[in-house]
């Protein structure tokens, strides 16, 4: 009566779908700033100058390390290391964590010097840089809470895993979440230099 | 069915990647403070595809799967480049 | 087959549960097709009722039966429960989900647990459309189009429309991603990419769009959110934003999601049409990649959309040009169903008539897009009753037509029971009639000058008004007719065996119903093409 039939290949190719829907979702929003820098590429300039790069950097290796450390779970699992696996989530995780921390200390600064959307502040500001700052928070907003789901999702297989639900044998369900991770990561890497290093 | 499993990947390739990708960010940072005009932002999209093609050939393990999947990324990023790319002839000869 | 009718009834009675959560659920790929088949027949009643009262209004100029403000929120109701609750899912979902497993040759679809769950974000969008109307401060009044600026301003409950336009994206790219895994890999051995039957085609075709297309509305709708609770400014101009660019995000899901809505139709028809002209599809590959083509050039030409909205005349210029494009795999469809009815032993039943009628009715709708496409006539036939005329003529003509059609001849093989052929052709003349008196004069008033989704209009407008309101009811009427019919049919029906048309694909080899992994204990294996008629014959009923 079971309809049993395992196909690890299909469940990654589906994973992949789902990504290029993410890849898709963020594609409007680089079509928006596309268009944008293009029109205002002076503002964009000064308004990027704002943005305090030390934490946009910091946060590009803590998640270029956080992408090290699941896929080097998925390998750990595969060869049935299963403490080091958990060992390796949970770094990532906390790598996870630490980068939301810094996301809130760099966005606690800018709402403080009156930097957010709809703010009066903004509404001063030439066109360019009230369109920079609306995506930038938009944007980020969003890609922080693809952070959020990722790291529950990790959190959450890395359980299973401890209870032996996803083992050596049957690890499928990591390897998509890490490339739940993995997308993350991507994202930012194209987020970093769009919105901290335009001179 | 017949079933496709990876073959673990060593650790040494996935620390060799990320020593890659932490000097990628180094050099887009450095690049950035270079006054190129409008080359800046094509060198730092450059460089972020790079990352990216680390990212997604060897920690998400492209490089190992069925023809299958690069076509279907290939079909994403051609999509994604008529979306934004056409869009660009409206806005630019507005 | 017959030995066995009297107490078998196969994946109605087997199954792990019993009773309603043996459907809630159900992760069983018949059972979801015919949760969704239920759900968007009921949507498409509710709709079609809106929509006849807005022809209702329209009978005469001034006020007759509603205020300008309900006129408002009732086309922009009726635009997104048809768009977004009917069409988008009617036949990719329900039909989709009914058939393509086992079409192919499979069990059940990928990831049966996904499929549950992308209808119950289809449940939560069709509750959220609905609260919309009856909770906070009015129904939506913005066209289903949702255009800024005035969907960022408008007190309506425009909010909660568009969270339920985005939970019914994501129920459509789930069920997009898991066709295209099922596809890629569950076909039965033997199941050759040249042994697909066409509406598997299409489906394949529809699901890379609704995988590639439909993540653009949501990051869209997103932004009306964003824009509505921080007033940020994202497409107001005077705060670096623009209008137009939301214009462009919204088409360029919407226009290839029209493809959404008309491939797995084309799909249905290129079914129907073989079966009952005992022939083998003319130009099969023709026909597969031309579903491809449509699919990839669908996504090509959003601004034509736009011409009269500011956009830049290059890009006008661009846009009016690519549109063409798109007519010339639709084109290839349109010839070869014809030539496959050419010299072809052409049986009128039910489900032929529905698929006949779809080629008038959607080359009709079709020629009428080249008019639009074209951007000099555009510019004067945009936003007039043309296009209204123009759009049911190929999405009601067309996807509407397909889903009777579907409907008229896969429901025997899912209920086991036939209709009565005789009432069902006469639902069939009312609406064919009744539809051509409703859009016809709808074009000729858009050529005449009489803009859409106005209120009231100018007395010289009022003949051919009244002649499309008066269609509108001999349609309805069809309708009413159509839907007893199959009703009683579903209900009290001759029971049929597993082959009432006399059709090569796979669904027609196992029982009527189909048992609840659709075939024994052997897996199927396939040696001929799904149009290979030799040797298949009818069952009597």
């Amino acid at each position: 009566m079971s309809i049993e039939h395992r196909d690890d290949t299909g469940a990654r190719f589906g994973m992949w779908l789902f990504l290029y829907t993410e890849v898709i979702l963020f594609s409007g929003l680089f079509l928006l700033y596309a268009m944008a820098l293009a029109k205002f590429p002076n503002d964009f300039s000064n308004a990027s100058h704002r943005l305090n790069i030390y934490f946009g950097t910091v946060n590009t290796l803590v998640l270029l390390t956080s992408s090290l450390s699941i896929a080097m779970a998925v390998t750990a699992l595969q060869r049935g290391r299963t403490k080091l696996t958990l060992i390796l989530c949970g770094t990532t995780v906390f790598l996870g964590i630490v980068f939301l921390i810094n996301k809130y200390f760099e966005w606690s600064a800018e709402i403080g010097h009156g930097i957010y959307p709809g703010s009066h502040h903004l509404a001063e500001q030439a066109p360019g840089v009230a369109a920079f700052f609306n995506l930038y928070f938009f944007t980020l907003g969003l890609h922080g809470l693809h952070v959020v789901i990722g790291g529950t999702l990790i959190t959450v297989v890395a359980i299973m895993t401890a209870k032996g639900k996803v083992t050596s044998e049957r690890y499928t369900l990591l390897e998509n979440t890490a490339l739940y991770w993995h997308l993350v990561d991507l994202i930012w890497i194209f987020l970093f230099p769009l919105y901290y290093l335009i001179l | 069915m017949s079933e496709q499993k990876h073959e673990p990947v060593p650790f040494r390739t996935f620390i060799q990647v990320w020593i890659c990708l932490l000097i990628l960010t180094v050099t887009t940072v450095i690049v950035s403070r270079i006054h190129l005009g409008p080359w800046n932002i094509w060198a730092a999209l450059g460089i972020a595809s790079l990352k990216s093609s680390l990212v997604i050939f060897f920690f998400m393990h492209l490089r190992h799967e069925m023809r299958l999947f690069k076509i279907g990324l290939l079909v994403l990023l051609v999509i994604v480049a008529i979306f934004i790319g056409v869009t660009f002839f409206d806005v630019l000869y507005r | 087959m017959s030995e066995t009718n009297s107490s078998y009834s196969g994946f109605w009675q087997q199954g792990q549960r019993r009773g309603i959560l043996g459907w809630l659920l159900s992760t069983d790929h018949k059972r979801i097709g015919i949760m969704y088949l239920c759900c968007v027949t009921t949507m498409f009643i509710v709709g079609a009722c809106l929509g006849l009262a807005l022809r209702l209004e329209l009978i005469a100029p001034g006020p007759t039966v509603m205020s300008a403000q309900t006129y408002n929120a009732t086309f922009t109701v009726h635009g997104v429960i048809m768009i977004f609750l009917f069409i988008i899912p009617s036949i990719p979902a329900s039909f989709g989900n009914l058939l393509m497993p086992i079409m192919i040759g499979a069990r059940d679809v990928s990831f049966p647990k996904v499929n549950l769950i992308s209808w119950y974000c289809y449940i939560i969008g069709a509750v959220l459309a609905i609260l919309s109307i009856f909770t906070g401060t009015g129904a939506p009044d913005t066209g289903w189009t949702f255009y800024v600026p005035f969907s960022t301003q408008t007190t309506t409950n425009i909010d909660l429309a568009v969270m339920a336009a985005f939970m019914l994206g994501f129920s459509s790219i789930l069920t997009g991603l898991n066709f295209l895994t099922t596809i890629h890999r569950l076909r039965a051995k033997g199941m050759t990419w040249g042994r697909l039957p066409l509406f598997v085609w299409t489906l394949y075709a529809t699901a890379w769009v609704q995988v590639l297309a439909t993540p653009m509305i949501g990051i869209t709708l997103l932004l009306i959110v964003f824009e509505r609770v921080f007033g940020a400014g994202l497409f107001d101009a005077a705060r670096g934003g623009d209008p137009i660019l939301y214009q462009h995000m919204f088409w360029i899901y919407s226009h290839p999601a029209v493809y959404i809505m008309i491939l797995p139709g084309m799909g249905v028809i290129s079914e129907v049409i073989p079966v009952f002209a005992r022939k083998p599809l003319f130009g099969y590959w023709a026909m597969a990649l031309s579903s491809l083509a449509i699919a990839f050039a669908g996504s090509l030409v959003w601004g034509h959309h736009m011409f009269a909205s500011g956009m830049s005349d290059m890009a006008i210029l661009i846009f009016s040009f690519l549109t063409f494009i798109v007519a010339i795999p639709s084109a290839i469809k349109v010839f070869n169903w014809v030539s496959t009815l050419y010299k072809g032993s052409i049986q009128l039943a039910p489900p032929m008539l529905y698929a006949l009628s779809f080629i008038f009715l959607f080359s009709i709708g079709g020629l009428g897009g080249l008019v639009l496409g074209a951007a000099a006539s555009d510019i004067h036939l945009t936003d007039t009753m043309f296009v209204v005329g123009h759009f049911h003529y190929v999405m009601f003509g067309g996807t509407g037509f397909a889903f009777f059609a579907a409907l008229h001849y896969w429901l025997p093989k899912f209920f086991g029971r036939m209709y009565n052929h005789k009432r069902a052709v006469i639902a069939w003349a009312l609406m064919f009639v009744g539809f051509n008196f409703t859009y016809m004069p709808m074009q000729v008033l858009g050529v005449m000058g009489m803009p859409r989704r106005y209120y009231d209009y100018l007395p010289q407008f009022t003949t051919l008004n009244q002649v499309s309101t008066v269609g509108s009811w001999v349609m309805a009427l069809g309708l009413l007719v159509m839907f007893v019919n199959l009703w009683k049919g579903i209900r009290s029906g001759t029971p049929v065996g597993p082959n009432p048309w006399g059709g090569a694909t796979l669904e027609w080899q196992i029982p009527s119903p189909p048992p609840i992994e659709n075939f024994g204990e052997e897996d199927p294996v396939v040696t001929h093409g799904p149009y290979d008629f030799k040797g298949v014959v009818a069952d009597e009923y």
